[in-house]
Formats: structure tokens, sequence, C-alpha cells
């Protein structure tokens, strides 16, 4: 497995719909300085950065060197990697690789989009093959509605369903200082707000946020010394199939059980529900939040909605998903994903203040993008 | 975070990229060309055979990712199929392609082929989600005047 690796630190901004205050390089700063202070280090402790987001929002197609100033890098080893809505869980995971093969001691993440910079739609639908399925793609929310209308078909699920879903993520980020959005709201405003791609509606899709978030990693030499309060990896992985969106089985979703699969097995978990303590998912839409749930092994399938009318999944439940209130509730692209991983570490170094989990020993963050690409984490208090 | 308290020295500029076009021109290819020939000059849909594995692709590519090797076993698939999955799309997002909101609403339709293994993304006729049904037979229409592009299917339509 290479170096043992934790992560030490964590920093993101207060996210929100436009920061017009502030240009990239200001806002990915802002993240920075917050996750440096969180360690306690300074920027002379970071061997190499890397960094990300989706080119297309902001039209700048190189952000590695475009942010120096920002991110800390000058004169630092520093890479760019994107890979769509998933961007965040892949620079965690390289981040990870970074620390874990030797190289390299401590090495900051970073991830940063300013969504409020062009139309979110128009650039998501860019990451569709332009010739035969890009007019065919309605942007981000088409292809998760359309998996949600064949799911309700297939096992007899309903909208509301994914409402409780939503109103468990909104509701939790009534308890996080830096979510984007935080309205207390109920399954009835869900069912109430315009629909976007029905079945999805206003109140079942992430919102568009201006946000940065920076995670350090160190190795096992080094991370005891800058914290007694680590979050140690002990597993992630990546998955990824086809070219276009029509290949894709939904009801199979090979990738997201491929993905998990593997990170289960790395980290010796049998009984997600019994054997991780907290989730943070890449959750985009709340009807996610219940399809996922089989593919991810919660239950068997078309379950979900059972353990969903439950609680199993609420902050008081068996396996509290998203106390951050997830990305329903703060959503810049680029970061999403890292902030999973940010917020999972924060639940196992008992730092998430108000949205704080008891007792976490075992916490799980996902990402998800491009087409149906999955990553996964799993991070302990326990060293490897 | 709140932004900064705006003195008359800090107005908050915003600046636009402008009005400029920016043509892409996207290579085809032999798999992608001979699909959209045969939707132009034949009206019908061409998949792919993986020798290997036996799985039928549209649209058709050169390579089957799951074995990685080359295909070369066309397979007309004719025009009719049924509906895989579906969304009505009633948000006027932006066409990244033209800059203008598209038309709504619009239903987009993943049509599994008869004989196919994959499905064809495109356009339904119906924008009433409750006439419209996971499983439905629909057949391709096509256009009067075709150009070689995958609008020369007009639409899917439920038959």
């Amino acid at each position: 497995m290479g170096t043992r690796t934790a992560i030490v630190g964590v920093g993101q901004t207060h996210h929100t719909s436009k920061r017009k205050d502030v240009n990239g390089q200001e806002l990915i700063s802002e993240a920075v300085k917050r996750a440096l202070e969180d360690a306690a280090l300074s920027l002379n402790d970071i061997d190499a950065i890397v960094i990300g987001n989706m080119d297309h929002f902001e039209a700048i197609n190189n952000v590695d060197g475009w942010s120096v100033d920002g991110s800390g890098a000058f004169m630092k080893p520093i890479m760019k990697v994107t890979t769509g809505g998933s961007t965040g869980g892949t620079l965690g995971s390289c981040a990870y690789y970074h620390v874990a093969s030797g190289l390299f001691d401590v090495v900051m993440a970073i991830g940063w989009e300013k969504n409020s910079e062009s139309d979110t739609q128009a650039a998501i639908s860019t990451c569709a093959d332009p010739i035969v399925e890009r007019d065919f793609f309605g942007g981000a929310i088409g292809p998760n509605a359309a998996e949600y209308a064949m799911y309700m078909k297939q096992f007899g699920a309903v909208q509301e369903d994914a409402a409780l879903v939503a109103v468990r993520d909104h509701n939790n980020a009534l308890r996080n200082p830096h979510a984007h959005l935080r309205k207390f709201i109920t399954v009835e405003d869900v069912m109430k707000s315009p629909v976007l791609c029905w079945p999805i509606k206003l109140l079942d899709s992430c919102p568009r946020s201006d946000g940065a978030c920076a995670v350090i990693y160190a190795s096992e030499s080094r991370a005891p010394k800058i914290t007694a309060r680590s979050a140690w990896v002990h597993a992630t992985a990546v998955s990824h199939d086809y070219v276009y969106f029509g290949d894709y089985d939904w009801e199979m979703m090979p990738t997201l059980q491929a993905t998990v699969d593997r990170v289960y097995q790395r980290a010796g978990i049998t009984n997600p529900l019994k054997d991780v303590d907290v989730m943070e998912l890449y959750l985009p839409f709340s009807t996610c939040g219940v399809v996922w749930m089989d593919h991810m092994r919660m239950c068997g399938a078309g379950e979900a909605p059972k353990l969903i009318r439950k609680g199993v999944f609420d902050m008081n439940g068996e396996l509290p998903i998203n106390p951050s209130g997830g990305v329903l509730s703060t959503n810049p692209i680029g970061a999403t994903g890292l902030i999973r991983i940010a917020e999972a570490a924060l639940q196992v170094m008992g730092k998430a203040e108000e949205r704080q989990v008891s007792d976490v020993k075992t916490a799980m963050a996902t990402a998800f993008g491009s087409c149906y690409w999955f990553e996964a984490t799993v991070l302990r208090s326990a060293k490897p | 975070m709140k932004s900064k308290q705006a003195s008359e020295h800090d107005e908050l500029l915003e600046i636009s990229s402008g009005e400029a076009e920016h043509v892409y021109h996207w290579h085809c290819g032999h798999y992608i060309s001979r699909f959209l020939l045969g939707l132009r000059n034949k009206k019908t849909i061409l998949g792919i055979k993986c020798s290997h594995c036996g799985r039928v692709y549209v649209p058709p590519r050169e390579v089957c990712g799951r074995c990685f090797k080359t295909m070369d076993e066309w397979v007309d698939l004719g025009s009719e199929g049924s509906i895989y999955a579906f969304t009505v799309v009633k948000l006027p997002y932006i066409d990244p392609n033209t800059g203008n909101p598209i038309k709504v609403p619009r239903t987009d339709v993943y049509v599994k082929l008869d004989g196919a293994d994959t499905c064809l993304m495109h356009w339904l006729d119906e924008s009433d989600e409750k006439k419209i049904t996971v499983g439905a037979r629909v057949r391709a229409v096509f256009k009067e005047s075709r150009r070689g592009t995958i609008h020369d299917i007009e639409c899917f339509t439920q038959i």
C-alpha cells in the first residue's frame, strides 16, 4: 500500500452563489490559508500541490500556472488534475498517491470553482460527445432524471422518497457554517418546487456555488508531528467505463459498485451500515440518494426507499449521510468531491463542531462525475 | 463569506468575455462517418458488434472498451426499439453550440434499439411525462432533407 498517509488539516471557504469580492486566485488562497492554519503549518512545509477544477466553467485552461499566487505553488511542484464532477475526489487520490509513493512527505490538494462565472449547464454539456449525444444530454440534470424515472418504474419508488433525501441534506446544512444553502425545508416544499428535468425539481437539485477547499496529506513520519488527530487513509478507489452516456447500465451501475466494492474490500468493510460511522457522499440530486444506496450495498435492489423512510441515514440514524448538508447545499464543482473528503476527515478528527457525529472511527467519502466515474476514500482514526 | 465592505475606492467590477464566436470542427473518423452516412443515405441506424464479447454498440466505434478489441462487424439496427429511460427537460439552459437557451419542454430519451446492447440518446415527440412509459415501443422519425448528422433523425415517436 506504500507509505501510510493521513489527512492532517483541511480548509474551506464559506461557499456562496457569487463571490464578486475575490478573483479565482484569491478564492483559492482563502482555502489554502485556512488549511495551513488548521494544520498549524506554513507554506514551507508543503512539498507539492495538486490542484483541480473544471476548465470550462471559468474558461481558464492553465489553472496550475495561473493560480500560483493563490495556491502557494511558487517554485514548487504543482500539477492539475481534472476529471469532471469527480475532480475533487481525484485530487484527494492524487495527493494520497504522491505521499504514499514515498517521494513527498506533505502534499496539499486544492479544489475550487467559480460556477457563477458561466452558465453551468452549458459548460457541463461539453462533457458529452459533441457529434452524437450533446444535444440530447439535458445538462447535468438530464441523465440522473432519466435514471430516477427508470427506478420509479422498476421498483415503485415515488418522488417523495427523493424529497426525503433533499429534506435530510438541506436541513443538515443548517448546522454547517460553510454551507451555501442554509434554509429549513419540508417534503411539501420540495414537491412544490419547479420542475427542472422531470422528475427532478429545484429542491432535489444541487446549487451552483463559488468556493474552494484545501486538504493536507502527510506521511506517517510527519503526520504525528503535525497533529494528534489525523484521519488515516485506509483505501481509495476509482472506476470509469464508457465513452457514451447511452452505454451506461443504470440497472447495475457497474462503476459505483466496482468503486465501493474495492474500498470495502481494502478497508475490511463487510456491512457498510454497521462498519462505517458516517458518510459524505457526492449526491448531486436527491434521487441519487435513493438509487445509489442499492448499488452501495446498503440494501437489496429497490429497498432504498424503505431505509430512507425509516431515517436510517439521518443524523440520529444508524449511518448518518452528509452531516455537512452534502452537494445539495454546496456545489463549487471542482471542489465538491474534495469537500466530501474534508468533511469526512473532520468527522474522524472530531472537529466537525455542530455537525459532528459522535464517536466516528470510520468515515467514507465519494465523488461522482463525467460519464459515471466514481471515486471513494475510506478514512479512519486508527493507523492502517 | 460576506463581500468586503465596498467603499468608493473598491467598486467590484465584472468583465464579460465578449461576443466572439469560437467554432469547433469535430472529426468523425471512419466509424461515426459511416454511421451518419447510414442515416443520411439509407435512413437506417448502424451499430457494430464485438466479435469477442458479442455486444452490439450504437453509436458504432472502433474499439470495444470492455475487450479492447477492434470491431468490424457492422449491424443494421433498423429504426425501432424501446424506451430505456427518459426525462422531460423544463429548464431552458444555454446550448453550448449556439449560445441560446434550449427550447423547452423537451424530452430526452434513451432508446434501446432492437438488437443493440447500448442506448442511442435522442428526443421524443411527447412532452407530457404522464404519456411516456419506460419500456414503450418507439420508432425513429427521419427528416426529408438529411445532411449526415444525428439530427437526420428528427426525433423518436411512441408506436
